[in-house]
């Protein structure tokens, strides 16, 4: 007979997914939720910056493509914090986890959204940087995760290539529109490495994960990744690569890059970048001036409900 | 009234259909990442997209009757605010989710009798955005209705929200059933829809939702007019400062 950790392991080795009622180590569920309700307040709190464009979008079309896109991260949200939930938690104590700091979001969504081109530049590295980790999620040991990130990869996709889209309107644009593409290159393209969090020595949580299956590759190779794919990408535009020390290195067969500001991810991660602050008290706002409505929704439902019973008792 | 005279019209009634959906899109869009919890954000968000979808279908089809290369941006970008020819209740601004639910279910009823006419209009374009537009406006309908009751028979602080809401809007509903020369011609001449004969109709529906929704219906004692004609309220030249702001900044862009 095996203890139920050995059969955990076991499914951990053959690749077969954990499912929310079978036995899990009580530290793996914790990781899990720690993980999966980070990457859905990074989505809802994603929704900010870029939300900060809706009003401001240069075309209907372009208004419709953003807006939906947001709307599209508001429903990630929800995917993301219904598989927290399958582990035991309630969205809400999630929430006011967020709230309070205790529980973190991208750092990415601390820098501001100052002109339009920053909306591109958010779709191609943002959601660009996001999909390169979330492919590897899609065979993370977690059932529920797994499939979530199966779902919201399908649509990542898509939001990539019309970020990109709006960059080469810009880039093919005036030189005022191509000053802006590439001030916002400039802006983002460092914040997204970090999205790939600290290098592998230092990171805190990775060779747990890594053991679990949580997690399925390193940061610096899904980094690396990342930096490869967009040199082509950066050239077809026109722009100039933010990164003066970028080389192609031909054993490797990999572009070698210039280091990260550790002290500024450090800095925005604790606390203190540009929109940290703004962020969650923007998320505090619109939740206290929706208590009136959800105290309303569930007055409503009790009263519904004391009349069912009223008329059951009647009849 | 001559064909030419025909054309002029239909494309000005276009574009006041367009102008109506643009604004009432834009402030629904206001509430993305604002709304009271993550299911009702998407959903307002929805709802705002189909309004800037029919904008995009009304100027696109007021462009091609003016037939001088212009397209739907030049419509919603380019114009000032005494050009444009939305009715008033659009513009005003979003309010608390009260103040955007009533005037949604002020609208939605109205579009649910409005739309169906001009789904008859012998312009076969107005017609198919009529058509498409009746499905959005059952659901948003649908949505409007529910929170009228939830929020209206809720607690007492959101009943009176929705009180104080409705009072504050109704003013602006008389404007919904008017008609210019223009718009009387273009319904004598099939086109368009005489849009006073829908306001029974409108008010029997609306009280009955009201009523149902525990809120009193208030007394017609007044109106504020002048949508058609370009007479705005200060709202609207705030709100075309924000849509319009990279167009002024950086003029003849493509984007």
């Amino acid at each position: 007979m095996m203890t139920p950790e050995q059969n955990f392991m076991r499914k951990i080795e053959a690749e077969e997914k954990i499912e929310p009622k079978d036995w899990m180590p009580e530290a793996y569920r914790q990781n899990l939720i720690r993980q999966i309700s980070q990457h859905a307040h990074s989505e809802v709190i994603g929704m900010q910056p870029e939300g900060n464009w809706i009003t401001r979008a240069p075309s209907l079309r372009r208004k419709a493509v953003l807006l939906s896109k947001v709307q599209d991260e508001g429903g990630h949200g929800l995917y993301l914090y219904s598989a927290t939930e399958t582990l035991g938690v309630k969205r809400a104590d999630l929430i006011a986890a967020m709230q309070s700091g205790e529980a973190k979001y991208a750092s990415i969504f601390n820098y501001p959204t100052q002109t339009w081109a920053d909306i591109g530049a958010i779709g191609w590295l943002v959601d660009g940087a996001a999909i390169v980790n979330q492919v590897s999620l899609q065979r993370t040991s977690y059932g529920p995760y797994s499939r979530a990130m199966i779902r919201i990869c399908k649509e990542e996709s898509f939001h990539q290539r019309q970020g990109y889209e709006l960059m080469i309107a810009l880039a093919h644009g005036s030189p005022a529109q191509k000053a802006m593409a590439q001030d916002a290159l400039n802006r983002f393209y460092w914040p997204a490495l970090m999205m790939f969090g600290p290098h592998d020595a230092e990171s805190a949580h990775s060779a747990k994960s890594m053991t679990w299956k949580i997690k399925r590759e390193t940061n610096d190779d899904l980094r690396q990744k990342f930096i490869d794919q967009t040199v082509p990408q950066i050239e077809f535009l026109g722009l100039e690569h933010p990164d003066k020390d970028l080389k192609w290195n031909a054993e490797r067969g990999h572009y070698d890059s210039g280091e990260i500001d550790w002290q500024e991810f450090y800095n925005v991660i604790n606390g203190n970048g540009h929109c940290n602050r703004q962020r969650v008290e923007h998320h505090i706002r619109a939740h206290e001036e929706g208590a009136w409505v959800r105290d309303a929704m569930t007055a409503y439902n009790a009263k519904q409900q004391a009349k069912t019973t009223e008329q059951r008792q009647a009849a | 009234m001559s064909d030419f005279d025909l054309k002029a019209a239909t494309q000005e009634y276009a574009t006041r259909l367009g102008d109506d959906s643009v604004v009432l899109g834009h402030r629904l869009s206001e509430w993305t990442s604002n709304g009271p919890f993550l299911e009702e954000d998407i959903a307002l968000s929805n709802v705002a997209l189909d309004y800037i979808g029919r904008a995009r279908m009304y100027y696109t089809y007021a462009a091609e009757l003016a037939g001088n290369g212009k397209t739907e941006d030049d419509f919603a970008y380019t114009r000032d605010m005494r050009e444009f020819r939305n009715l008033l209740i659009h513009e005003l601004p979003r309010g608390d989710f009260a103040y955007t639910m009533v005037r949604q279910l002020f609208v939605d009823v109205f579009n649910t009798h409005y739309l169906p006419e001009l789904a008859k209009s012998t312009d076969s374009t107005l017609a198919g955005i009529a058509q498409k537009a009746i499905k959005e406006t059952r659901y948003h309908l649908r949505r409007s209705h529910e929170w009228a009751l939830r929020l209206g028979d809720g607690t007492e602080a959101s009943h009176q929200r929705m009180q104080r809401a409705i009072e504050s809007l109704w003013g602006y509903t008389h404007e919904l059933f008017d008609a210019d020369p223009l718009e009387a011609q273009l319904a004598d001449a099939g086109i368009g829809v005489h849009n006073a004969a829908l306001r029974p109709a409108w008010l029997e529906q609306v009280s009955a939702i009201l009523t149902e929704a525990t809120l009193t219906v208030p007394k017609d004692d007044w109106a504020v007019r002048g949508g058609r004609v370009g007479y705005h309220t200060e709202n609207l030249g705030h709100m075309l400062n924000d849509m319009q702001f990279l167009h002024r900044a950086y003029p003849g862009c493509q984007w």
